[in-house]
Order: structure tokens, then sequence, then C-alpha cells
């Protein structure tokens, strides 16, 4: 048996639950890359830098919910 | 719903545990629970591996932007004569680049206005209409407004990067370009 201290179908809520956060995340993302394209391309300076740093937030977001699901598996 | 205990593991033909199998064993399971928890996990995996592609994404953008504000200003060119072009008259012509073309329309005596001809939509290139005051896109029903290059029907959003004009005697001169959201 697996050595997690959850058992699997706390684990498998645990996923989905993380995963829920990931595409809302990504989707937040999504939005963030197209409206700073449109930006872009009109020569519109100003939101550029605050969307690249939303954007990695949010990929930090990410990247710890990642190590946790790693974590899991442990 | 399956008999089995969602906690039920099924034993490899080799009779080790679970956690001593080889990677490819653990993540193609035998038991259904168990292969929805690794479809899932894998999943996400992916969808983080998705918002990693977004901010460099975003990196990339800022980085463009940097390269394109250290370019040097953009070059004073002389378009056309004032007398070439008559009312109600375009001419199409190079600018920036070699490549990028745009177009000029005399409105009235005095009145000139010049865009880059790539619709904002899908780069087709905008024909103008004088006699309806708007530029239109034939690729997709796009049209633009004449005198402000503001989108006003079909799916472009952003208004034609509009191409700064000055008149010096007869000759016209592009100076720059000058690209907008709204």
């Amino acid at each position: 048996m697996s050595r997690s201290r959850f058992a699997r179908h706390q684990r498998q809520t645990i996923v989905s639950g993380i995963l829920s956060l990931v595409m809302t995340l990504v989707v937040l993302q999504l939005w963030l890359l197209t409206a700073t394209m449109n930006a872009y391309l009109g020569a519109d300076e100003s939101i550029l830098l605050p969307a690249a740093l939303a954007s990695a937030v949010c990929l930090l977001l990410n990247l710890g919910l990642l190590r946790y699901i790693y974590r899991l598996d442990r | 719903m399956d008999e089995r205990d969602s906690q039920t593991m099924t034993i490899a033909p080799d009779g080790r545990l679970d956690s001593d199998q080889p990677r490819w064993r653990r993540d193609f399971p035998i038991d259904g629970p168990q292969d929805e928890y690794i479809a899932r996990r894998d999943f996400t995996k992916f969808m983080v591996l998705t918002s990693f592609a977004f901010a460099v994404g975003q990196l990339w953008i800022v980085v463009e932007n940097f390269l394109r504000r250290r370019t040097a200003s953009l070059p004073v060119r002389e378009i056309a004569r004032l007398d070439d072009i008559p009312i109600g008259g375009s001419l199409v012509f190079n600018y920036p680049e070699a490549h990028q073309s745009a177009v000029l329309v005399r409105l009235d005596e005095s009145h000139l206005v010049a865009y880059d001809q790539k619709c904002t939509h899908l780069s087709c290139p905008v024909i103008p209409r004088v006699e309806e005051t708007r530029l239109h896109c034939p690729c997709h029903e796009g049209s633009f407004d004449l005198t402000t290059g503001r989108p006003l029907g079909g799916p472009p959003r952003r208004p034609l990067t509009r191409v700064i004009l000055e008149t010096h005697g007869r000759r016209i001169y592009a100076m720059g370009v000058e690209g907008r959201t709204v």
C-alpha cells in the first residue's frame, strides 16, 4: 500500500480541490495574457508589467499547490 | 457502485507492495479508483505546466515591449505630393518598413489621414471606401471609421494604427505611427 498519511479517497478529494484552484488560476492567467496582448498591440504599456507580475504570482501559487501534490504521494 | 472498496489495491503479479513497484506500474494502476486519482493528479500537473507557459508568455510581451522601446524612432519619409492625390482619393504606401503597407486618404482640401493597412482582427488589408466614410476589411466584414480609424462593426475591437502625417509645402511626410487600444 501507499505510504501516504491520507487514504486514497481522501487524496482524491484533495487533488480535486487543488485541480479546481489551479484551473481558476490558469483561467485568470489566460485572461491576463489576452488583455495584455491587446494592450501591447495597441501600444498601451501601462499594464504590461503589473500583468506579468500578477501572472507570476499565479504561477507561484500553482507551483506551491503542485509541491503539495508531490508531498501527498510521498 | 463497484463492490470493491475504494481502498482495495490489487496486488501486482510480482507480489510487491504498490510503493515498491516501478514508476510505470504506479502510473498505470489496475484499480479504477486509483486510475482516476492518477489521471486527475497528472492533469493537475499539466495545468501547472500550462500556467508556466502563460507566465512565460507574459514575460515575453514585457521583453518585446522593452526591445520595441529601445529601437530608434521611426524614419521621416516623403510619401507623395499633395497634387498627386485628388480629394476622395487614396494611396497605398509602405511605412515604416518596406513590407508594411499603409493607406493614405485625402478627405478634403487639407485633411489627410493614413493608417496601417492591417486589420486589427486578423491582419487582412483594409480598403478605403471614401463615399461611405469607412475602411472596409473584406475578410470578415470589419469596418473602421475613416476619420478616426476606430472600429465601427465586425470582429475588430482595436482601432487601426495611425500613421502620423505632416505636410510641408505640397509634400506629404510620414513622421511615425501611433498604436491605440480605444
